[in-house]
């Protein structure tokens, strides 16, 4: 009796919690910036519930399993059109998902990250669909650039699948950055907020990816880790934004591949700030 | 002005003729199909638009405008006669209106000439191309019929031609192509895909063809209503349930078990969203939709 006691107790405590989460995301949603219609959506298609129902569980992840600290959130402007660019990392993009999450729980006021994912996911069925509802949208760029002109946020990792593939051996060292966001940057004139994922390499530790059998789920590549499958471990992450990095000129300037290096080399800088910093930590 | 609707027995040539009426036109209509409760001050002439007594209307009455609505996208007509009605029709029409003088020609097309595919952005512009055939082949005769009417903006200075290419429509009438998708209790979806569904009011449509009209307007315009809304909630508000299907079995269960006929080349439109950006004709205009997308998907469930 007392164990089935315990049990209603903990199951009632759980659904209260879930309540509870599900009308703070109401809450956040209501002061963030997606324009939802009556039915919960937004022009892009962007769900509310899907958003709503899915915060309690992307909360618990952001802040009990990850333990996700921000730095400099506060670079990020309140309003008006942004990009967040940053490093690809850990075989699967859990990084594009806490950043996500970041924007809404620990900025204020709550913005939604739009985050721009490869063409294969928009083939894959039911993967497709839920990332579409969740404000994921195919990297295009006349997207992109429609977004932005609608003063949205978008979030965009110019190191592609290449970068969310490496090795673990090459952990933070970044890939070639593709110049796709800095031409967006430079057309829509939107600032780009520069940030750095730390914490993603060492949760799913890639040590061997098959193009073989990412062709059978419809990816480029399926990723090992040292344990078999690329299920994340709970490594503490840390987000760090850079103050926003404005550009002017266009694309066929002859400084436009420098204008790209130094977003990259920013973004670097801002790894290695976190690398040392969580050293020291784990040092004290 | 004297304005011929081509397709004016079809439920938006109906309510298109009315409203010019409205406006003060004076109409005329061509047609093979009847409109037997048509009003008596509108004239029209039971003919293919290739025969003697559609080119005699435009002889005899020298209409100031046409509003070319005569395209059809139904399973069970042959393509030859499909290819017949929306290709030949279409230049044979602009050929009227360069010999006997017509100032103003409205071509009214589709959103889906420009294709469902993953790979395309959502809010299509009118400088993104047709590329629908690639994966529905069906809609080949649509696309070259839009393009065709395209040509004319060159092909025939003295014709001021616009061509419309309009979101799905809905309404109480029930019927066009996503009313006909609609029509049954239950709804084909392909399983594990939602695509966003456009649509705008059919009242919305007319006034947005009557506008382009009336403004005189020149050029290939995207026309739409609300925003889009996904096939999912669609289903939902028309009152309908959601069948999602495998892929595989898709279109082999098309025209079965109650559920709506449509081409094979369909699925990817059904899979995938095809959402076009309305800004210009919007900005040209000044044209408002007045009915949201609640509004649009009530008006259909409750036929009002």
């Amino acid at each position: 009796m007392i164990v089935i006691s315990i049990i209603k107790q903990l199951y009632n405590r759980a659904l209260v919690g879930l309540y509870d989460d599900v009308q703070e995301a109401d809450e956040l949603l209501e002061k963030s910036d997606i324009p939802f219609n009556d039915l919960g959506t937004d022009p892009f298609g962007i769900s509310r519930n899907h958003i709503k129902y899915s915060y309690p569980i992307a909360k618990m992840i952001y802040r009990h399993y990850f333990k996700v600290k921000t730095y400099g959130i506060q670079n990020v402007p309140a309003e008006g059109r942004a990009m967040l660019v940053g490093n690809h990392s850990g075989g699967l993009p859990v990084d594009g998902t806490m950043v996500a999450i970041s924007m809404v729980l620990d900025h204020d006021p709550p913005r939604y990250a739009i985050g721009m994912v490869d063409k294969f996911a928009g083939r894959m069925p039911v993967t497709s669909a839920i990332l579409a509802r969740m404000g994921q949208v195919t990297g295009l760029r006349e997207q992109a650039e429609k977004l932005l002109n609608e003063e949205r946020l978008l979030m965009i990792f110019p190191e592609g699948t290449r970068g969310v593939g490496k090795l673990y051996k090459d952990r933070y060292n970044l890939v070639e950055f593709t110049s796709g966001f800095m031409r967006l940057a430079l057309r829509t004139n939107t600032p780009i907020i520069p940030f750095a994922f730390i914490g993603g390499e060492e949760a799913i530790k890639t040590v061997y990816r098959s193009k073989k059998l990412g062709k059978m789920f419809g990816a480029p590549y399926f990723p090992f880790t040292p344990y078999g499958l690329p299920l994340p471990m709970p490594v503490s992450c840390q987000i760090r934004y850079g103050e926003p990095m404005y550009f002017e000129g266009d694309e066929n300037s002859p400084d436009f591949e420098s204008k790209v290096l130094e977003v990259k080399n920013k973004v670097a800088d801002l790894i290695d700030i976190g690398l040392k910093d969580r050293e020291k930590e784990a040092n004290s | 002005m004297k304005v011929v609707v081509t397709g004016i027995s079809t439920i938006l040539g109906r309510l298109v003729a009315n409203r010019l009426l409205e406006l003060g036109h004076t109409v005329y209509g061509i047609d093979l199909r009847p409109w037997r409760d048509a009003p008596r001050n509108i004239e029209i002439i039971k003919s293919d638009i290739r025969k003697k007594p559609a080119e005699e209307l435009f002889r005899t009455k020298q209409p100031d405008a046409v509003i070319h609505m005569a395209s059809i996208a139904q399973t069970g007509q042959k393509y030859e006669e499909r290819y017949r009605i929306n290709l030949e029709s279409t230049r044979i029409l602009f050929q009227y209106c360069d010999n006997y003088g017509v100032n103003q020609a409205v071509f009214v097309g589709r959103h889906t000439v420009y294709g469902a595919d993953p790979d395309y952005s959502l809010y299509r512009t009118e400088l993104d191309p047709p590329l629908g055939g690639l994966t529905f082949p069906e809609l080949n005769d649509l696309i070259t019929a839009d393009l065709y009417a395209s040509s004319a903006l060159w092909r025939y200075p003295n014709v001021n031609t616009s061509i419309l290419r309009l979101v799905y429509t809905l309404g109480p009438s029930r019927r066009g192509t996503l009313g006909n998708f609609l029509k049954g209790p239950t709804v084909p979806t392909v399983l594990g895909f939602e695509p966003l569904f456009q649509f705008m009011h059919e009242k919305d449509a007319v006034e947005a063809i009557t506008t382009a009209l009336e403004k005189n307007l020149h050029g290939i315009y995207n026309v739409a209503g609300p925003q889009p809304v996904p096939l999912s909630a669609l289903i939902e508000k028309t009152g309908r349930v959601e069948l999602p299907i495998p892929e595989r079995w898709y279109p082999k269960a098309l025209g079965r078990f109650g559920l709506p006929k449509l081409f094979a080349g369909s699925v990817n439109h059904i899979k995938y969203s095809v959402v076009i950006d309305d800004k210009v004709f919007r900005d040209v205009t000044g044209f408002m939709h007045k009915h949201d997308e609640i509004d649009t998907m009530q008006s259909f469930r409750y036929g009002q």
